[in-house]
């Protein structure tokens, strides 16, 4: 019983992830630089259309995907080294929406979606899921949506929510319930009308998040993906989405401690640097000590993540640490900085919000831990 | 020397295999939980015979030179044999002071002369190590270091004491710093490190009791302790070095130890098994969902715990904080396990009220000495506040408080 108790955690870490955290960090650090990032949110986009044609070109949107579509066909582990320097420098680019859907195509595709949307994925095409609805539970089986076989077709009714960047996205990938059973298909954006479609107001603002309105939709029955396979597809789209938003968390988590250090090492009072006061450098440290924790957890579970039972214990240890972990410090910002914390100019507002943002996406500390108790306990 | 994966399985087998054969037989008295807690005579001898068996067979100071005493074979296969000591709850190695700070120091900084006089000792559990840093007046400020020790043509004069000397009444020898030079202005630049012994005229050490009522360690009197100059390391008016040195061993912040572990660990699986045990509202504790969850938070950290010490060991994760990892290692992990085992007690319902000796204590009352003799973590080798003072200096790069 208590061997499953029992974890020693190893982190393999290749020259193609060393590479491509490199490559990636410098990308970030350049395209994205802290004023950009302010300039962005007053956008209709999340990223600059060119932003993302460089990603492309790149190859990132194809590094997990087999060759034989076009991809790079490497591991979610080397596109967890993209993403973590995306999260540092708070780019909220399409790339993880796009390698989860591409995910839910391998696992649950046919040969023909797999055939067409891949490669196209490989070259551009941005992704998106509708997985949520306006109830707000993370079991991703509790569906209201629809879908019914009408005039050769499938008909869609009910409201999707937190699609990100689904207003650029050229397939979304849905969730229903089809003949009783829930069910995944493609919808592509020439089948969504411009009126079923609006923005959200989400509190991480370096997003784009959207609602839609299935009802009036109608996508060919093609489009569904082998429904025998939908429960195996959305455990991979959560457990992958969690892998990923971990990355992100980790970088954002790492720019947020930078940022509180710069402050503490600048701001004098009482005529003296306040990072010299332990009632501020300690907890700073306590921080970057459960960002440390996180960041092993990380790299642990991108290592076993295809392991199947360690994979996903790992996965979920590192996203409940991580959450917590970047919560801690995005709290403690804007209480460091003082009355300049409390102002939207601050950056520690930008981290805070995007940690709430992560905790409301595929499960916060709690439900993770819930999850593991049912798996180790 | 690479070694292949299968090479170092058959070292695993065969090191499991003779510890198996060779498990020391049930003590049918109280045994200590760390080096820090060896309090009767029956204790020492008996954790001084497995140190001293451990290391004829070959399995401590395996990568620690040849020539004095060692096994000159590679670090893998001593971490090996140190993980299946751990794992499989062997005793732990008596020596701790010397096997991984001591023993370390010497083989780095001290003479051929020392290497040949003391490694051998210190892997045999022959010579027993204790440590003179703190003093009754200065503890985390250990800089302040006050006992004197006055130059008398080839000798050193010792007088004052030191405190919290773990294993002070076994040892032979002390890593003693002390004051060479009182009246120079920086007071780092008036300290000296010594190699000291114990067992002669003017040392006295006196053991104090613990908060668990056990005894372990000492406050050590020096009164005109005569000793000679070729006791110093790293030459006169050079401790504080050679003292930042030996944290540096203490706080597991650098390698070099001979191996073994030096306390009982204790894991998050053992703390579920109380859970399973205990009862609440008439079920099994584990089954109340607030135990589960926080069950499931130590879970994680102590999983994070190992995940940083496999991650610390592969430069281009670690790239922008190198030594992050390696320094919070003892602040982290100590705080971790301290609040760890006052889960285990806090579990135990009204048992909770028993302590070592009374038949009804979960588990011999093992919980509550534990967490008590945690405070020896928490507080040793530099308190985790001045941890957090050292972290935030030094990885940070936050101002001096």
């Amino acid at each position: 019983m208590s061997d499953k108790l029992k974890i020693y955690p190893v982190i393999n870490f290749s020259d193609e992830q060393e590479q491509l955290l490199e490559v990636a960090t410098n990308f970030c650090r350049n395209r994205w630089p802290n004023e950009r990032i302010r300039q962005q949110i007053k956008d209709e986009d999340s990223i600059d259309a060119y932003v993302w044609q460089e990603i492309v070109e790149l190859g990132w949107p194809g590094v997990a995907i087999p060759e034989e579509y076009g991809g790079s066909g490497l591991d979610l582990a080397e596109v967890v080294t993209l993403v973590e320097p995306m999260g540092q420098y708070l780019l909220a680019s399409p790339l993880v929406s796009t390698t989860v859907v591409a995910q839910a195509l391998i696992v649950a595709g046919t040969d023909n979606q797999k055939s067409h949307l891949l490669p196209a994925i490989c070259e551009g095409s941005v992704a998106s899921q509708a997985l949520s609805e306006p109830h707000g539970d993370w079991d991703l089986l509790n569906l209201n949506c629809k879908a019914e076989r009408e005039h050769g077709k499938l008909s869609l009714s009910g409201t999707k929510n937190l699609i990100t960047d689904a207003h650029v996205a050229d397939i979304i990938l849905v969730s229903v319930i089809f003949e009783g059973e829930p069910a995944l298909v493609m919808v592509a954006k020439e089948d969504i009308p411009q009126s079923s479609i609006r923005r959200e107001t989400i509190i991480d603002e370096t997003r784009r998040s959207y609602r839609l309105c299935l009802d009036g939709i109608a996508v060919p029955v093609d489009n569904l993906l082998r429904q025998e396979d939908t429960i195996k597809a959305l455990n991979r789209i959560e457990l992958v989405s969690c892998l990923l938003h971990t990355a992100e968390i980790c970088g954002a988590n790492n720019a947020a401690i930078n940022t509180v250090v710069e402050y503490l090492n600048t701001r004098k009072q009482f005529g003296r640097f306040i990072g010299s006061y332990q009632a501020l450098k300690h907890p700073t440290v306590q921080c970057l000590q459960e960002y440390e924790a996180a960041r092993s957890l990380l790299y642990y579970a991108a290592s076993v993540f295809e392991n199947e039972h360690e994979g996903e214990v790992a996965v979920r240890m590192a996203k409940a640490q991580a959450g917590m972990a970047f919560s801690f410090i995005a709290d403690r910002a804007i209480q460091f900085h003082g009355g300049f914390g409390f102002t939207y100019e601050c950056d520690a507002q930008l981290y805070r919000r995007r940690a709430i943002w992560h905790e409301s996406q595929f499960g916060d500390g709690n439900y993770h831990r819930q999850k593991l108790a049912e798996l180790l306990l | 020397m690479n070694k292949t994966d299968n090479e170092l399985d058959d070292f695993r087998y065969e090191v499991r295999d003779w510890l198996e054969k060779n498990r020391p037989k049930k003590p049918d008295f109280l045994m200590p939980q760390s080096f820090m807690e060896v309090g009767t005579d029956e204790q020492f001898h008996y954790l001084r015979e497995w140190q001293q068996k451990v290391y004829e067979a070959g399995f401590l100071g395996m990568a620690w030179p040849r020539e004095y005493g060692g096994g000159g074979r590679s670090q893998i296969l001593q971490d090996i044999a140190t993980q299946e000591m751990k794992v499989g709850k062997f005793p732990f190695m008596i020596n701790a002071i010397g096997v991984s700070w001591a023993g370390p120091l010497i083989l780095n900084m001290g003479t051929e002369e020392d290497k040949r006089k003391y490694i051998k000792g210190i892997l045999s559990a022959e010579d027993i190590w204790c440590q003179g840093f703190s003093e009754p007046d200065h503890g985390s400020d250990l800089g302040n270091v006050q006992l004197k020790a006055e130059r008398d043509g080839d000798d050193y004069i010792l007088t004052g004491s030191k405190i919290w000397t773990t294993l002070g009444n076994y040892a032979k020898y002390m890593i003693l710093l002390a004051r060479t030079n009182p009246k120079i202005e920086n007071k780092y630049a008036g300290l000296s490190y010594f190699l000291s012994p114990m067992k002669i005229q003017g040392v006295d050490p006196v053991p104090i009791q613990k908060l668990t009522g056990e005894y372990g360690f000492c406050q050590t009197y020096f009164d005109g302790v005569r000793i000679p100059a070729s006791c110093l390391i790293g030459g006169e008016g050079n401790g504080w070095r050679v003292a930042i040195q030996t944290l540096q061993y203490e706080r597991n912040a650098e390698g070099g130890a001979a191996g073994g572990p030096t306390s009982e660990i204790p894991y998050v699986h053992e703390v579920i098994d109380v859970a399973r045990k205990i009862k609440r509202d008439g079920k099994p504790a584990i089954e109340n969902p607030h135990i589960r969850d926080q069950a499931i938070k130590f879970l994680i950290t102590e999983v994070a715990c190992r995940a940083n010490l496999v991650r610390d060991e592969i430069p281009s994760l670690v790239i922008e904080r190198p030594q992050s990892l390696s320094m919070s290692l003892k602040g982290y992990g100590c705080d971790f396990w301290q609040k760890m085992q006052e889960f285990a007690m806090s579990l135990q319902g009204q048992s909770a009220a028993y302590y070592v000796g009374d038949d009804l204590a979960v588990a011999g009352g093992r919980w509550h000495r534990a967490y008590f003799n945690s405070f020896s973590t928490t507080i040793g080798g530099g308190t985790t506040e001045i941890q957090r003072n050292i972290v935030g200096e030094r990885i940070l790069g936050l101002p001096k408080s």
